[in-house]
């Protein structure tokens, strides 16, 4: 399960819309070991399309280091598929290198930039296995 | 042996669970070498024929190694080696 803020529910969803028609990511990060989602990170898609993402790798090492810094890891690794359904794609799957993350998927292929529909929903990924779990949104 | 190598959460399978393992080596893969003779399947994760694997990104002394030569980035005593599983997907 997926415990997460309505607020971080509500940036992941505008950011997915701000920056469709291309896929938008992000991490929100915490403790480590506490998996308890706290600081959102909006990162840049470095490959900026629609349809791959990743992160721009000087951006992550400096996430990295203020990560390892201050004892923290990624909770939640974000980001949107455009044109498909919010589940992760056979590419999300083979290159999951976080296992501790929930991975989060929000699908713009409804409503694109405008307020509307939008799917999003929440995964674990290990060892190329996806399972879906319950996301309960606090407010 | 003086050179730490951080490792990411999803290759401590290889360390026994270490964060981090110390190696030798001028280069960065005589490095991953070393270290690979003391944890073997490391290297398979981090190397492929034509040098790093893509969706890895390595760092020496917070320097992304594909601007310092890649494979041949020089190493020494003392230096940190970061590993970092690119985090991508489609």
């Amino acid at each position: 399960m997926l415990k997460i803020a309505r607020s971080h529910v509500d940036a992941m969803i505008s950011h997915a819309r701000a920056d469709h028609p291309d896929e938008a990511c992000g991490v929100i990060i915490g403790a480590a070991g506490s998996d308890q989602p706290t600081r959102l990170v909006q990162m840049i898609n470095a490959d900026r399309s629609p349809t791959f993402f990743r992160f721009d790798p000087a951006e992550q090492f400096r996430l990295y280091q203020e990560m390892d810094a201050n004892d923290e890891e990624i909770i939640v690794v974000y980001h949107s598929h455009t044109a498909t359904e919010a589940y992760p794609s056979r590419t999300d799957i083979s290159l999951a290198a976080e296992p501790q993350a929930h991975y989060v998927l929000v699908s713009t292929a409804e409503s694109g930039n405008q307020d509307g529909p939008v799917e999003i929903r929440s995964y674990r990924i290990l060892d190329r296995v996806v399972t879906e779990e319950e996301i309960e949104i606090t407010e | 042996m003086s050179i730490e190598v951080r490792i990411p959460t999803i290759l401590r399978t290889f360390t026994g669970g270490a964060k981090a393992v110390h190696g030798d080596g001028a280069t960065l893969l005589q490095v991953i070498d070393d270290v690979e003779a003391r944890h073997p399947g490391l290297k398979e994760r981090l190397v492929e024929e034509h040098g790093l694997r893509r969706f890895v990104n390595v760092y020496v002394n917070d320097e992304d190694v594909r601007f310092a030569g890649g494979l041949q980035a020089p190493t020494a005593d003392g230096d940190v080696v970061v590993v970092l599983p690119a985090v991508a997907g489609g």
